[in-house]
């Protein structure tokens, strides 16, 4: 799914060059052609669109929070896959997206929808303001920078309790379904989760196959080579750390929909770490990444939960061990290993 | 650029087919539960049968607030001890199902609704913490699913009157910090209060309660200082507080900053105000690392029976306590008071299942608001469970006890907060 591999794709010799066509190749062509991902893309928009019918209330919504999660990490990539940066305050970035919007609908001030463009907007403000002076740092010392953000915003949060909630949080009532939907409650966040993701999804793509984003890659790559090629350092730098927030923030905003609960133990500094772990084990650079990182996320400590119940935090580590032993490059890595037969 | 256009359309059209064929399979109101027939006819039954019933509960088994996972460990003790040596209650194995919710919010909304909608469960019995708790409770509420004895100590669960399906238990940090108040009014109507309290809806539940209570009298707080739970020491807290010579300590700490504030107050010699420790950290177990004598005469209140302290020793309550626990939780230190407020909190939930009219959630609901003078034998004596119309509050009566030699000594009589300074509003 990467730009790597779309490239290599459109300038690889005319497929009249080769009269003979091996089994294992023809079958690499019908599983990764243009036909086949199109018929995997249908798939699964079928999939997405019918699953909130077949599954069972609470399915939906564990479904809606890998949603949440899938569009919170897609930001993350972008600085830690794409940009190289590491963050480990990403998740102060969902938390004011998600308090952005519940004091909005606390108040009634806006109808929800409206909070979520608040949020992004606010994220991506912040996101830039913090990018300026803290991505002039690299690699560790970032790091550090964005790991005190998350720290230091549990503490505001409970300090301006006039406006947040102070520790006891506030509660929201959950965006209803409209009647002509005939949908369940779960169902109808689902779907809102779902355009969100969609849309989120559908614009980083674009991002990434534009300009900035062949900027972005070659960053990455080496940052003196593109510096020398005329790529701003700062400025794409700066971006993409406010491009990452502000999907953090879209994701907090949703989060709040579902939930309709926030409080300053909601956002801890284990809620970034979980998300950057889940990005490296989704896999770092690629689209498919956040998806299965947002999967992990949610899925895995309610299955180490099943495995030993005594020590489920010991599980999950465990198991994050293990996945970057056997797949070093994330699911997203270990999944185009497996379909990249040709080499 | 054929192919692609091909394979759009075809994708659209299978969108265009999947959508009716979602239609149809639309699911009705009906969360698929059971209802009873008879005098209690469209009550529901989910998860009761007549020889069993399923409860479930959260709890963070992980994560910085795991100390608590102690609690299901006392629980399920008693669980076992009814089921097996007891045939159950009303004939109805208790089957009990722990999830883990590490304390984050988001996780315990999606356990209950694991625990209500895929396992099914006749209540959720317990779910622990104030957020965590407050994050379930509309749930529970749009589900008509009791949320029976929440394990926290807010006052918002008796104050409030939306929720008729969740109810608290132990008494709500409001009252308590009342007990303290009317205590130094009577006995040291002069007091100047310094407090020590943990910044979150635990220590300004407590704070405010005892500002409203000694409002208007001589009382008067002069310093008070916070600490976050992620603090590794409350020392530079302390060393302000004893700037402020108070003569008065009211300490609203959990139990781990309970034994910083302690030997903080013993090893400062030039300040020795009247220590008033809350009972979340009035456990033996916290004063022991501190030395026994080094909090002499410290003042708090209790409601049930502390496990490590010896007055209790030859209770008989206490004795089938630390024996069962130990046949059934091998390895859980009969000390803990958390397995001690597990199994008192179990044996509470039990005699009000027992109570219910109807063997239905409805029945649940109205059993456990409306006990009268319930009985628990972990609870001290005079202690009673009583709820009623307007009174969403299960237990409300402490009582205050002074640490002497190495056990406390209760004194006073036991307070019922309700009749002595009305409904907590």
């Amino acid at each position: 799914m990467t730009t790597g591999r779309e490239t290599t794709r459109r300038t690889a010799p005319a497929e009249a060059d080769t009269p003979y066509v091996s089994p294992r190749e023809r079958a690499a062509r019908l599983l990764t052609g243009r036909p086949a991902r199109w018929t995997f893309a249908a798939v699964l928009a079928v999939a997405l669109i019918y699953a909130p019918f077949y599954f069972v209330p609470f399915r939906n919504f564990q479904l809606t929070l890998v949603l949440v999660y899938a569009v919170a990490l897609l930001g993350l990539n972008l600085l830690v896959g794409y940009s190289g940066q590491i963050s480990l305050g990403h998740g102060a970035f969902f938390a004011i997206g998600a308090y952005a919007t519940a004091i909005l609908m606390y108040r009634g001030l806006v109808p929800y929808p409206v909070t979520l463009v608040v949020a992004a907007v606010l994220c991506f403000a912040l996101g830039f303001a913090l990018g300026v002076p803290a991505l002039r740092l690299r690699g560790l010392y970032l790091a550090v920078v964005t790991l005190s953000i998350g720290l230091f915003l549990q503490p505001f949060l409970k300090r301006f309790g006039s406006l947040t909630g102070g520790a006891m949080g506030l509660t929201i009532p959950k965006p209803e379904p409209p009647a002509w939907s005939g949908l369940a409650p779960d169902q109808w966040l689902y779907f809102l989760a779902l355009l969100v993701a969609a849309v989120t999804f559908a614009l980083v793509w674009c991002l990434m196959r534009s300009r900035v984003g062949r900027a972005l890659l070659a960053i990455r790559e080496n940052e003196t080579a593109a510096e020398v090629m005329g790529v701003r350092l700062a400025f794409y730098k700066t971006f993409a750390f406010a491009w990452s927030a502000m999907l953090a923030g879209i994701a907090g905003a949703v989060y709040t929909w579902v939930i309709g609960f926030v409080s300053p133990d909601s956002f801890t500094i284990v809620l970034s770490i979980t998300l950057l772990a889940g990005i490296v084990v989704g896999g770092l650079g690629s689209m498919s990444g956040a998806v299965f990182g947002a999967l992990f996320v949610e899925f895995v400590p309610s299955v180490s939960q099943d495995v030993n119940e005594a020590a489920p935090g010991i599980i999950f580590g465990l198991l994050i061990i293990v996945v970057m032993f056997a797949a070093p490059t994330g699911f997203a890595g270990l999944l185009r290993r497996l379909l990249a037969v040709r080499k | 650029m054929r192919t692609t256009t091909r394979w759009v359309g075809i994708t659209l059209a299978g969108v265009l087919l999947a959508a009716p064929l979602a239609a149809c399979s639309q699911r009705g109101a009906n969360n698929g539960g059971s209802e009873a027939s008879g005098p209690c006819k469209g009550q529901q039954t989910t998860g009761i049968t007549k020889t069993s019933i399923k409860l479930g509960g959260t709890y963070p088994l992980s994560g910085p607030a795991s100390a608590y996972g102690e609690i299901p460990k006392g629980v399920r003790a008693y669980f076992d001890y009814v089921n097996k040596e007891k045939g159950g209650v009303n004939g109805r194995k208790i089957q009990w199902i722990v999830r883990d919710d590490a304390y984050q919010p988001p996780k315990s909304v999606e356990e209950a609704r694991r625990l209500v909608e895929q396992d099914k469960v006749f209540a959720l019995f317990q779910t622990l913490g104030t957020p965590p708790s407050t994050a379930i409770w509309d749930y529970a509420n749009q589900q008509k699913v009791p949320q029976i004895y929440v394990a926290t100590g807010a006052s918002k669960w008796g104050t409030d009157t939306k929720h008729p399906w969740t109810i608290g238990w132990q008494p709500n940090y409001v009252a308590e910090s009342r007990i303290y108040a009317k205590w130094l009014k009577d006995n040291k109507p002069n007091a100047k209060v310094a407090v020590l309290y943990q910044n979150d809806d635990y220590g300004q539940d407590y704070l405010n309660g005892f500002t409203k209570a000694i409002a208007g009298s001589g009382v008067k707080i002069i310093a008070k200082q916070s600490y976050e739970v992620t603090d590794p020491s409350v020392a530079p807290q302390m060393s302000k507080l004893a700037e402020s010579k108070a003569d008065t300590f009211f300490d609203i700490t959990t139990p781990k900053f309970g034994s910083q504030a302690l030997a903080a107050d013993a090893k400062d010699t030039s300040w020795n105000p009247l220590h008033i420790l809350n009972s979340v950290s009035a456990s033996v177990t916290v004063l022991k690392p501190v030395g026994f004598s080094h909090v002499q005469n410290v003042v708090s209140a209790a409601y049930f029976k502390d496990p490590a302290d010896p007055q209790w020793a030859d209770d008989p309550a206490m004795k089938l306590y630390k024996a069962k626990l130990k046949q059934y939780q091998p390895g859980a230190d009969p000390e803990d008071q958390f397995h001690a407020y597990g199994w008192t909190v179990a044996e509470s939930l039990v005699k009000t299942l027992e109570s219910m009219k109807c063997p239905t959630r409805e029945g649940l609901r109205d059993a456990m608001r409306s006990q009268h003078d319930q009985t628990d034998d972990m609870l001290l004596p005079g202690v009673l469970v009583n709820t009623g119309p307007g009174d969403g509050f299960p237990i409300e009566s402490m009582q205050l006890e002074r640490f002497k030699g190495s056990r406390w000594h209760l004194f006073d009589k036991v307070v019922d907060t309700r009749k002595e300074f009305g409904p907590v509003q």
